[in-house]
């Protein structure tokens, strides 16, 4: 391989456990001698030994290593590997195809420039094979090549081929692949793969090895308009600062008009840094280093544009979302979004549907589990820069991240804003909440009263407002017995409607603190994750989470609403405590224990801590 | 207009590998470089470098001393520091020392618990690290094939194979929990073709053992071992002999076997490694303790 003038190709190979993935993948790496010799050595020992091919170089053994660790569970993975030809060097991701591993390919996909899908001559197209397919055009894979394999199988019959290739054809028009080859090779025998078959003289197109060395990476990159997140801001001292960044596509010269976005300042590159020289220019795929002829605010996170062809900013986008996690995907939780270089808060605020990813077709639902795919609003709590994922593959991602646990929950790619984002605007009123609360003579506050059923939540909290409505102050008490009545009539308690009852009340809590008002909140809200979220949505010191902390097996004695006794006969599902988690609260503002401290005692309590806390500024 | 210029392969894992570098210090509090004086950090330091110039690069280097690092890599390695500007911080397993911890004695397998493993762990502890960038690369052995480019650590150091994070685009999830941490390999997809080629094309100085020269060595288990000081035992008879050798990859030396070899220069290793395939880590004696060695002492914490 010459340095100076090979490139890289990233491609994933997919298809059926045995339509001879593992074996093409060993003949590209044996064919390409990208094979280490003592590695060989025991590989042609072990092929003559175990080969169920008599005499021929059992390929699907290079890769057995693999294998053995299927059974640990362990290759429910994608695994990297690399061979190189005079012309380029390749970087195959190589992914099970069962359906349960759908996280593992969309992951190696989204790195990918190619795919590989391969179809068994005998077999033709399988359920896998649309599956594979409209995951990859999901996934913005726009050069696809159909390894026909196992030709010597089907006396390599050019009508067979020529089937399965018209068929397939006509089932990929509608997913945008712009490259679609298909080639009929054996990849036992090597026909095709590397070398040209004598057994398909009738085939007279470029062999799979020739496709991968042959087709265009990317201009289509550098010819899209020009984004660069910004990664990190050099300021080695006060005379530079400088803007760190890989150019997602396009192109920036020196002069160019520039602007960051969300803020949308404008400034002109001054210089384009690297350590090897400054640059007249810099193209897609370089990591440069950008400084600006004027100040202009920007940091990590921001994007930077040419002025006309803008990315779009908004606040509500429309996303396709692949689900990663064990734990289900909850419409209303917040999680961590990472798009570029910016992370954000953002929240599901509506599941459209799931995708079936065979047909493509909607199917209703209200979590996506494990290996889902669905189409979801999200809001985040600023504006984010992006492209439509179609457009852009690399401004136009997402990774959704767990809050607490910090595990990658799910990927996304954006869709398109909402218009609604665009077009609401906020009304600034004249009389504010700090108004509000002064001629009330007080601070808004929220008493989040969290715990199991029968915990005595209401008991106190009631009694805590008679106390606070005694000395003058305005309350409301929202309970959430009584909020499941009207407002949340529609909700059950399932996780996911949980998670909506939590963020309603949140909601309107929020609104009631900017009324003036004392709000007391008492539902059991079992989640962490919510009550956090309710949390977020208060200024700093305004949200007062009080655990009422009473022991299941006392609370279940208690039993004031005969509920834990149907629990138990099994005529209430999801009952917190019984069937559904209590997550309790790591650190509460005020930690009520109900074996040590009478009710009355508790409000007494509240209200004096009450009194105690500082102004919120 | 003026042609746009085309990426070759080493531009595009060179620019993958900077945004790496950088995405680790913009999102991480305390993060290191583990610097073990080998090739593949030779080559870490060359791209730290061109990620922040021209800052300097805003983290320290952590080299694992063992004590039983060829000569010439330590003096390389300080040289190298003091060149290039880096804060370099050195650990030792003091404890391990004390008790005398030896490879010849104890067996490879304690001693790299011991002198690399624990010692690795204790270093990061102390510093409270919370990335480690470290050179290892996919093509080198089967487990590392499967690791993340920025892999999670537990409070204990040690790496859950079965649960890692999904990694997607270059979205990276550098966030953690109380006392998890992250190593990070920025040279995941490159090859060991890939790094000489490099070497070669930016001119980066690497440890002379690379290279072919007369040293002394005893034949042992079809290995050729380097006698790099008078602390390896010789058998009654043995002799040490002077032979043309280099190395291929370099680590303790009682435990790294040299080749016979005429390449003197990047381009003649360039060019042997077209020829004669043997996988690099054939070197290590390490790696062959028992089926799935690698994987093991990565979940313990190894490297």
């Amino acid at each position: 391989m010459d340095a100076a003038s090979s490139d890289l190709l990233r491609f994933i190979t997919c298809g059926s456990v045995d339509d001879g993935k593992s074996t093409l993948i060993g003949r590209l790496l044996y064919e390409t001698k990208s094979l280490p010799v003592d590695q060989l050595a025991s590989f042609e020992a072990d092929s003559k030994r175990r080969s169920t091919q008599a005499g021929a170089l059992d390929f699907a053994l290079l890769l057995d290593g693999l294998a053995a660790e299927r059974e640990q569970a362990i290759t429910i993975d994608v695994a990297y590997r690399y061979f190189a030809t005079p012309r380029r060097k390749f970087i195959v991701a190589d992914t099970p195809g069962h359906e349960q591993y759908t996280r593992n390919m969309v992951t190696g996909a989204s790195t990918a420039e190619a795919a590989v899908l391969l179809i068994d001559a005998q077999l033709g197209l399988l359920t896998q094979t649309q599956r594979h397919s409209c995951l990859m055009s999901m996934l913005g894979i726009r050069r696809v090549v159909i390894a026909v394999n196992k030709m010597d199988c089907v006396a390599w019959s050019r009508e067979v081929f020529e089937t399965i290739a018209a068929q397939y054809r006509a089932f990929a028009r509608p997913l945008g692949f712009t490259a679609l080859a298909c080639v009929p090779l054996s990849a036992l025998h090597g026909d095709n793969v590397a070398a040209r078959s004598a057994a398909a003289g009738w085939y007279e197109g470029p062999t799979l090895l020739e496709w991968l060395e042959a087709i265009d990476i990317d201009t289509d990159r550098t010819a899209r308009p020009f984004r660069m997140p910004v990664q990190w801001v050099n300021r080695p001292d006060s005379s530079f600062r400088g803007f760190a960044g890989t150019i997602a596509s396009g192109v920036v010269r020196r002069g160019d008009t520039v602007l960051s976005l969300p803020s949308g300042a404008e400034s002109r590159v001054a210089r384009i840094v690297t350590q090897d020289g400054d640059l007249d220019l810099a193209i897609a795929g370089q990591a440069v280093t950008l400084t600006l002829a004027s100040a202009i605010d920007v940091s990590r996170g921001d994007l930077l544009a040419h002025s006309v062809e803008r990315p779009v900013v908004a606040d509500q986008v429309e996303a396709t979302i692949v689900w990663m996690h064990e734990a289900p995907m909850l419409p209303g939780r917040a999680y961590a979004v990472r798009i570029g270089t910016r992370t954000v808060t953002g929240t599901i605020s509506d599941l459209k549907c799931r995708i079936d990813v065979a047909t493509f077709g909607q199917l209703a639902a209200r979590t996506l589990e494990l290996n889902d795919i669905g189409i979801c609003t999200l809001s985040f709590d600023q504006p984010v820069a992006f492209d439509p994922y179609a457009d852009n593959r690399d401004t136009g991602g997402m990774v959704l991240i767990d809050r607490l646990t910090h595990e990658t929950a799910g990927a996304g790619t954006l869709r398109f804003a909402l218009r609604r984002s665009q077009n609401l605007h906020w009304h600034f009123l004249d009389v504010d909440k700090r108004q509000r609360a002064a001629q009330k003579a007080q601070q808004p506050r929220v008493l989040w009263f969290t715990g199991l059923s029968g915990a005595g939540k209401s008991t106190i909290a009631n009694l805590v407002e008679r106390k606070l409505h005694a000395l003058g102050r305005h309350t409301y008490l929202l309970d959430g017995d009584n909020v499941r009545h009207g407002l949340n009539r529609d909700l059950g308690f399932r996780d996911a409607d949980r998670v909506e009852n939590i963020r309603r009340v949140a909601e309107v809590a929020r609104l009631m603190t900017d009324a003036g008002l004392i709000v007391l909140v008492s539902f059991i809200s079992p989640f962490r994750s919510e009550r956090r979220m309710a949390r977020e949505l208060f200024p700093a010191g305004e949200f007062v989470e009080v655990f009422v902390d009473t022991a299941l097996q006392e609370a279940e004695r208690r039993d004031p609403k005969g509920l834990y006794a149907k629990a138990r006969r099994g005529e209430l599902r999801n009952f917190t405590g019984i069937d559904s988690p209590y997550e309790a609260p790591e650190h509460p503002e005020l930690h009520i224990d109900t074996a040590t401290l009478a009710a009355e005692d508790a409000a007494e309590l509240i209200v004096g801590y009450l009194a105690g806390m500082r102004e919120v500024p | 207009m003026t042609a746009l210029p085309r990426l070759t392969h080493l531009d595009r894992l060179e620019a993958e590998s900077l945004y790496i570098l950088r995405e680790v210090v913009a999102a991480c509090a305390n993060p290191v470089l583990l610097y073990s004086i080998g090739k593949d950090s030779s080559v870490l330091l060359h791209l730290a470098i061109k990620a922040f110039y021209p800052a300097r690069p805003p983290l320290p280097l952590l080299h694992i001393d063992t004590t039983w690092k060829f000569r010439e890599m330590i003096a390389f390695r300080d040289a190298t520091a003091r060149r290039l500007g880096f804060e370099l911080l050195v650990h030792t397993n003091e404890a391990g020392l004390r008790q005398g911890i030896d490879p010849f004695v104890h067996g490879a397998g304690v001693y790299t618990d011991v002198m690399k493993t624990q010692a690795l762990r204790q270093a990061l502890d102390a510093h409270g690290f919370d990335a480690a960038i470290g050179g290892a690369r996919r093509d080198e052995e089967k487990s590392r094939a499967k690791e993340r480019i920025f892999s999670l650590r537990s409070a204990q150091h040690h790496w859950d194979p079965k649960h890692q994070r999904p990694e997607l685009w270059n979205l990276y999830n550098t966030q953690l929990g109380r006392g998890e941490s992250l190593r990070v390999f920025p040279l995941s997809n490159w090859t060991e073709l890939d790094v000489w080629q490099y070497v070669e094309r930016e001119r980066i100085e690497v440890v002379p053992l690379y290279f072919a020269a007369e040293r002394p060595v005893v034949e042992r288990g079809g290995q050729l071992i380097m006698v790099d000081d008078e602390r390896l035992p010789l058998a009654p008879g043995e002799r040490p002999r002077l032979r043309r050798v280099r190395f291929r990859t370099l680590g303790c030396y009682p435990l790294t076997a040299a080749m016979e070899s005429t390449a003197g220069s990047v381009a003649d290793v360039v060019r042997e490694m077209r020829t004669a395939r043997f996988s690099e880590r054939q070197g290590r004696l390490i790696d062959h303790d028992g089926a799935a060695s690698m994987e093991r002492k990565k979940r313990e914490g190894y490297f």
